[in-house]
């Protein structure tokens, strides 16, 4: 039975956690992510989780002891933000090049500088290539309902990598807004008991972990990291088709919205999608095609459906909460791009840089993204495909 | 699952490669004959030798092999040539030679 | 959508302008509707201007962005009347509350020509009669639920009583404290 409640989004993400009760937590706090940890102290402190909770220095160290802890063959993870990723970067490549499934509940916050404490995506953008599954959530009911997966995919035997769930630092982590929480019962089963194969703390099979590689092993190390990410998308399907029958609520690889008969479309990640609905629903009302897709799974990149849907579009804004530094765009847009090249679409598209360092975004905003669509499909010529949106000229 | 190193030659294709690395099982390292690094190399002269032992525990890598009470000869795979059992030796029972 | 109730709140870092917000979603989250309450941070420090918001609906609220032109404002420091445009794109037909111990017509010359409804509440008055000390979100949480109308008194005292007993569920001699609050503050509303 689900039970409504009204919650932020880090109180979500740390019930979520007390419910899966992993084994091995350490943490260093930082903003806005701090909460996550400290909702979950509170659990392990009144006896509801028999996790080891570990407050460690720095957040070099906490996904170190997460990594090791998932090594020994415990259930592991960690949470952060901004800067507390960015001094966490060697430990996620050796994280995922090991092979380790631990999670990572990240509330994404604008790397300094200049210092902002407030919502970009430029954070993950940044570890988008270590190797780890990235799933990124509207709001506070996916952010929590992302993280009852995350371990049924990074766990599965076919994927056997490290998964950050990802949300927007304040816009949901600090905002409370109606859920559905699911049964501890439901959770327990759905997630399951971690078996790894092979672990430190085995004592009938010793190993080692994270072997020097010399170059006669190290680009075949890395090709067989790639097949783990291979198996993702089908993984990713397979638990959300699972999820949907404990919890009635369906995911996919990404959201299409409105998009059956649409000839404009936004793409985009994280919270703005929501405002981008709102906008949709007036444009749509006023008979305009429009629609937006957005991306829930992020790392790996799901190119091909992407494009599937997008190629017939007349024109197309790729919306990007990071800055690329490429001089043509961000992150975001470089993959759809592509992504259209190689499907041979001859869709016009366009690539925004907004919403950097909390920057706001209104519904007005995006019916003004739709409009310049309809302009660019009018001209037939896209323009400038570097655009900054909501900027001061 | 203990790993099949001997897979792991550095003609290995990706395939047959751990997933991460991992070398699951113990004492893989007595299948990797890093003696062959070696540019200096031990000589032991038995009949110097009073049986004392003192070299035995120093060894960096195990090569000295101990048997009733007894060493035995070097393990050549694994002695990587550092000399110090031949400091360690009071009866000047080993020497060393360049690797040839 | 004509049932979404917008209302902004000024306050600064420490008066509980966020908490207010967050215990409106709560009250409102009980009686069945759709709530969102969130702050907007500037610098994180005690006694900076910071901004909270609610939307309360019947339907599902997918927006993210903040509140630009709200039904109802809420300024929890009358100091900031100077110091930010409190008014700024404020429904004439919503209302602005504000808490201040000076009658209306002080303040009306302070709000840059709103036409809308003005009221006023003594927090600190309130705050200090009923629980000693000066916390002055529990008034203000009374005031605008009975500015807004969005649930009746009733219901709302209901609510919150509810919620009261599971928030000070260790320290349950504060419980009826706060309730005086809530009931003089609903009569205190000018």
């Amino acid at each position: 039975m689900a039970k409504r409640d009204r919650l932020s989004g880090n109180e979500a993400i740390a019930i979520a956690l007390r419910q899966i009760n992993p084994d091995v937590f350490p943490a260093f706090p930082i903003t806005p992510s701090t909460e996550i940890p400290q909702y979950f102290a509170s659990f392990v402190a009144n006896g509801q989780v028999d996790t080891e909770f570990i407050p460690v220095e720095s957040e070099h160290s906490s996904m170190s002891a997460a990594i090791g802890a998932s090594a020994a063959g415990a259930r592991s993870l960690t949470a952060t933000s901004s800067c507390g990723l960015a001094f966490m970067w060697e430990e996620l490549y050796i994280a995922a090049s090991n092979r380790l499934p631990l999670a990572l509940a990240l509330v994404n916050r604008a790397l300094s500088g200049p210092i902002n404490i407030n919502c970009d995506h430029s954070d993950s953008m940044g570890a988008r290539d270590a190797g780890w599954i990235q799933i990124y959530a509207e709001n506070n009911q996916e952010a929590y309902d992302n993280m009852v997966q995350a371990y049924r995919i990074s766990e599965h035997k076919d994927v056997r990598l490290p998964i950050m769930i990802c949300q927007d630092g304040f816009i949901t982590s600090h905002a409370v807004e109606n859920m559905e929480l699911l049964e501890d019962a439901d959770v327990k089963k759905f997630v399951g008991e971690y078996e790894p194969e092979d672990y430190l703390l085995n004592p009938k099979c010793p190993m080692a972990v994270g072997p020097y590689s010399i170059t006669d092993y190290y680009m075949e190390a890395k090709r067989n990291q790639a097949e783990g990410m291979k198996h993702v998308e089908r993984v990713v399907l397979e638990v959300a088709k699972e999820f949907a029958e404990i919890s009635g609520r369906e995911y996919g690889l990404f959201e299409a919205y409105r998009m059956e008969d649409a000839e404009y479309a936004v793409v985009m990640i994280g919270s703005a999608a929501g405002t981008t609905k709102d906008a949709i629903d007036r444009l749509r009302d006023q008979g305009e095609k429009v629609g937006l897709l957005k991306i829930r799974l992020y790392r790996p990149f799901p190119a091909e459906a992407i494009a599937n849907i997008l190629t017939g579009m007349k024109a197309i804004a790729v919306m990007d909460r990071a800055e690329g530094y490429t001089n043509h765009g961000g992150p975001l847009g470089a993959d759809v791009m592509s992504a259209l090249y190689r499907a041979r679409s001859q869709a016009l598209a366009i690539n925004y840089i907004y919403g950097l360092g909390g920057r706001d975004v209104r519904v007005e905003d995006m019916e003004g993204v739709f409009a310049t669509l309809k302009q660019i499909a009018e001209d037939g010529d896209a323009g400038e495909t570097y655009r900054y949106l909501g900027i001061r000229e | 699952m203990a790993t099949d190193i001997t897979k792991l030659g550095v003609k290995a294709p990706w395939k047959d490669l751990t997933e991460g690395m991992v070398i699951a099982g113990a004492g893989t390292s007595r299948d990797f004959n890093t003696g062959e690094w070696s540019t200096d190399k031990p000589v032991f002269i038995e009949e110097k030798c009073k049986q004392c032992l003192l070299c035995t525990p120093v060894c960096p890598d195990s090569c000295i092999p101990v048997k009733d009470g007894k060493r035995g000869e070097f393990d050549y795979d694994h002695c990587k040539g550092c000399g110090i059992c031949v400091k360690s030796c009071p009866f000047g029972a080993i020497t060393m030679e360049g690797v040839k | 959508m004509s049932n979404l109730t917008e209302i902004r709140w000024h306050g600064r870092g420490g008066q509980g302008a966020k908490t207010a917000a967050l215990l409106l979603a709560d009250v409102a989250f009980q009686t069945g509707k759709y709530v969102q309450g969130f702050p907007e941070y500037g610098p994180e420090r005690m006694g900076a201007p910071i901004t909270a918001y609610n939307r309360i609906s019947d339907v599902q609220i997918r927006v993210h962005s903040n509140i630009y032109d709200p039904q109802y404002v809420v300024v929890v420091d009358e100091s900031l009347l100077e110091a930010v445009d409190v008014t700024g794109g404020l429904k004439k037909e919503g209302a602005i509350l504000v808490n201040t111990s000076r009658p209306k017509e002080e303040i009306i010359p302070h709000l840059k020509g709103y036409e809308g409804k003005v009221y006023t509440i003594d927090a600190h008055k309130v705050s200090m009669a009923t629980m000693g000390r000066y916390f002055p979100n529990t008034p203000l949480l009374a005031a605008i639920v009975k500015v807004t109308g969005i649930m009746d008194e009733e219901t709302f005292l209901r609510e919150m009583r509810a919620s009261f007993s599971h928030k000070f569920a260790s320290k349950p001699e504060v419980i009826d404290g706060n309730m005086a609050a809530l009931e003089m503050a609903l009569k205190e509303v000018r």
